[in-house]
């Protein structure tokens, strides 16, 4: 059949491109991302996402609270609030803080739309393009992505099985200032790190706050995970340390649910002026129904027992994780021991690399995180963060059956090809935590 | 099954568990809208358990596969369909077979005396029986460098490598393998990637205006296919006629080589010459919004949603003339 006419087209399948900004231009697709469309259905065991598990949740409970909360003040928590966030919400995440030993007041609080906005509020408030941010090594994907986003140039400093090394810390600083580049802060997750699984001492902290205090420098530190430890009371927080150096993101998205999205910010009161600024600039406001409903279950809900019944549930799951680690991976694999929160951190044996291996591991039906997705300067295909606090744990067992056989299979391939990765990268002189573990 | 009632009612399946869900996904999303706004009625599917018992509750529906990848694309679930007597757009299963293997495909396309590269293809185990590195310098040696390194059986580049260097070649294999089991081994055409897309709504083959594909990073990966602004598309083709003739036929002749039905792509390369060099063939293409066959489909002046809408027809005109076993 012959064509009539032919359209001519030339064309990049956006209109658009030309006026994006620079930045923007990085935003691009990605086969590993993709993978992860996959990761999401019920055949596959996702090892993968740090969604919080919230089954055991008393959905009458906050049902009920909902219900009462729209006919008694729902003209109050359906309408615009103050940028700073609610009152009595601010008075709640006070008491909320005190479990950590922070004494704060509430007009140095300001509530936000989970901690990644806070995150990326006190980053836009103190980074321009260019400037210096230490991370640990690994961090976070979405502060990463956040600084990574605003431009910042992110060094990393390497960790241990306590946290963050002070050695590291010292030496980056210096060499920082000996390139003559200004750090703007350090951030930092001292409890139950994700994607790391370890948590600082208090005499990390004492000492990484001494580090500070003499190179003055500013801390952000983020503890969405703190109040889900397994044993003991929890490490006094950073900002308990010091009030001045250190700017604290706190979240209910783990210790109630992720879907109010509302987090906090403490920070020293001209700081916290910028941030209402810039919140009143980014939402106007965070939401108030969010703020009323959860000001609402902490007053009439057992809410410390229900953190309780969330880490039992959690440190089952754990147990279950590191149970089929030891069971299922091969010899040479090691890993962290977490105290709490929701995540493991996996240091694979020499010349495997966890990044190029999610297609066959995606084929075998498990899903994990490449540890490169933790890294601003493409480190980490030697580690995967596994994460235990969603699937249940027969599921995590099946998990780590489905990934050792994955790693054997790899394994083979190294075997026969030798250590491919001739990657400079894969080598940087930062160890891991859990890296030296049997 | 029961004849087709009016309106039409199609089930575009997408999704499924190939490592290419999320562009299945998209292509889908765009199949479904396009067929709807051509009239019919349309139910989106993944690939599930569900799947039957919902084809079992749709009697005379066509089935549209726009999945990508393993199982929408090797045949397996096109083998289900012929077997339940369901009627569906696109390739027969034992075509989808030959055509979803590069491997397979190109040996079929080149016996045919159509122009390919230089391939082998070669099962990780080979290399642990004979010795990778004396099988590594063996390939250097006979395919020579640059070469392209591939997963026998995937799609969007997955797992693909241009290897310039011996020793990037293992790292390249182990790419690949992480797709599956077999690995292609191919020289490396030097020239201008095209696609063509061949269609029959029913009145017969036609090769559409050939798409050229140019990447702003050189290479037409993953992200190049996928970032909407990454890759600059130019349909027609900046050929000259007989190129393009030459091209149009390649495609039509590995279209009917391949012994494949109502619609699909071959990429190929065009030689500083101005040979066409078959590189592989989609039997279920992308139809995302950044995929070429919409794009060849355009500049036919053609619509997406009428082109659709005449493949299921042309579907469930079969499974009317078919005869009863």
């Amino acid at each position: 059949m012959a064509l009539d006419r032919v359209h001519r087209r030339d064309t990049r399948l956006d209109d658009y491109v030309d006026r994006y900004a620079a930045r923007t231009h990085k935003m691009t697709a990605s086969a590993i991302r993709a993978l992860f469309a996959v990761a999401n259905r019920p055949e596959v065991v996702s090892l993968a996402g740090g969604m919080p598990n919230i089954t055991d949740l008393p959905l009458d409970v906050v049902g009920s609270i909902l219900n009462e909360l729209v006919i008694t003040s729902g003209r109050q928590a359906m309408q615009y609030s103050s940028g700073q966030g609610e009152p009595q919400m601010r008075e709640a995440i006070c008491e909320v803080m005190k479990l950590e030993g922070i004494s704060a007041h509430p007009d140095d609080v300001t509530v936000t739309v989970g901690s990644q906005q806070g995150l990326d509020l006190v980053t836009r408030i103190f980074c321009d393009p260019g400037d210096v941010v230490l991370c640990e090594a690994p961090s976070y994907v979405g502060a990463l992505g956040v600084f990574r986003g605003l431009q910042c140039e992110v060094v990393h400093v390497a960790m241990d099985d306590n946290g963050l090394r002070p050695d590291a810390l010292t030496e980056a600083l210096a060499g920082l200032r000996a390139a003559g580049k200004r750090v703007k802060f350090l951030y930092c997750i001292p409890n139950f790190h994700n994607p790391a699984g370890v948590s600082q001492t208090l005499e990390r902290r004492t000492a990484i706050m001494e580090i500070a205090q003499r190179a003055d420098l500013l801390v952000v530190e983020d503890n969405p995970y703190g109040l889900l430890g397994f044993e003991g009371d929890p490490t006094p927080a950073m900002r308990a340390l010091d009030s001045d150096r250190v700017i604290y993101l706190g979240s209910f998205s783990k210790t109630f649910a992720p879907g109010f999205r509302v987090g906090w910010v403490l920070a020293p009161h001209a700081v916290r002026e910028k941030l209402v600024l810039a919140q009143e600039s980014a939402t106007l406001c965070p939401p108030a129904f969010s703020q009323y409903a959860i000001s609402a279950y902490l007053a009439n809900h057992d809410w410390h027992g229900q953190i309780k019944i969330f880490r039992e549930m959690y440190r089952d799951r754990r147990d279950a994780m590191l149970a089929g680690l030891a069971d299922d991976m091969p010899g040479g694999t090691s890993w962290t021991v977490p105290g709490g929160g929701f995540f493991v951190w996996v240091t694979l044996p020499p010349g495997l690399d966890s990044h190029a291996m999610l297609p066959r591991a995606v084929t075998a039906r498990v899903a994990y995180v490449p540890g490169t997705a933790f890294y601003a300067d493409g480190f980490g295909s030697r580690h995967m963060r596994l994460s235990y606090c969603f699937p249940t744990p027969d599921r995590i067992r099946e998990g780590t059956r489905r990934l050792g056989e994955v790693l054997q299979y790899e394994a083979g391939v190294l075997e026969t090809f030798g250590e491919t990765v001739e990657d400079a990268r894969a080598r940087l002189p930062y160890e891991a935590p859990g890296a030296n573990q049997a | 099954m029961t004849a087709s009632s009016d309106p039409l009612t199609v089930l575009v399946l997408a999704g499924g568990l190939s490592h290419e869900r999320d562009v299945s996904l998209r292509s889908g999303r765009r199949v479904s809208q396009a067929l709807r706004s051509g009239g019919l009625e349309v139910i989106e599917s993944d690939v599930d358990s569900a799947l039957l018992p919902r084809l079992a509750d749709l009697p005379g529906a066509v089935v549209f596969p726009v999945l990508h990848g393993e199982a929408g694309e090797d045949g397996a679930l096109r083998e289900v369909f012929a077997l339940l007597e369901v009627p569906f757009v696109g390739s027969i299963a034992s075509a989808c077979r030959v055509a979803f293997d590069k491997s397979i495909a190109t040996t079929v396309v080149a016996d045919a005396e159509l122009s390919t590269p230089r391939q082998v293809a070669l099962p990780h185990e080979i290399f642990r029986e004979l010795g990778a590195s004396a099988l590594v310098r063996a390939l250097g040696d006979q395919i020579g460098f640059p070469m392209m390194v591939k997963p026998s059986r995937s799609g969007s580049a997955l797992g693909c490598s241009k290897v310039s260097l011996p020793e990037q070649l293992p790292s390249a294999m182990v790419g690949a393998y992480a797709y599956g089991p077999v690995a292609v081994i191919e020289s490396f055409i030097e020239g201008t990637e095209v696609a063509v897309a061949v269609v029959d709504r029913g009145t017969g083959q036609s090769a559409l205006p050939i798409v050229e594909i140019r990447p702003d990073s050189g290479v037409y990966d993953y992200t190049a296919r996928y970032t909407a602004g990454a890759t600059r598309f130019l349909c027609p083709a900046e050929l000259d006629e007989a190129t393009a003739q030459r091209c149009s036929e390649l495609a039509l002749r590995v279209h009917d080589v391949l012994g494949l039905r109502d619609l699909s792509r071959t990429d190929m390369i065009v030689t500083d010459e101005g040979d066409p060099v078959f590189l592989e063939v989609n039997v279920s293409p992308g139809m995302t919004e950044t995929s070429s066959v919409p794009l060849a489909i355009e500049a036919a002046g053609w619509s997406l949603g009428k082109m659709c809408a005449d493949l299921v027809r042309v579907a469930a005109g079969r499974a009317q003339t078919a005869p009863v076993p």
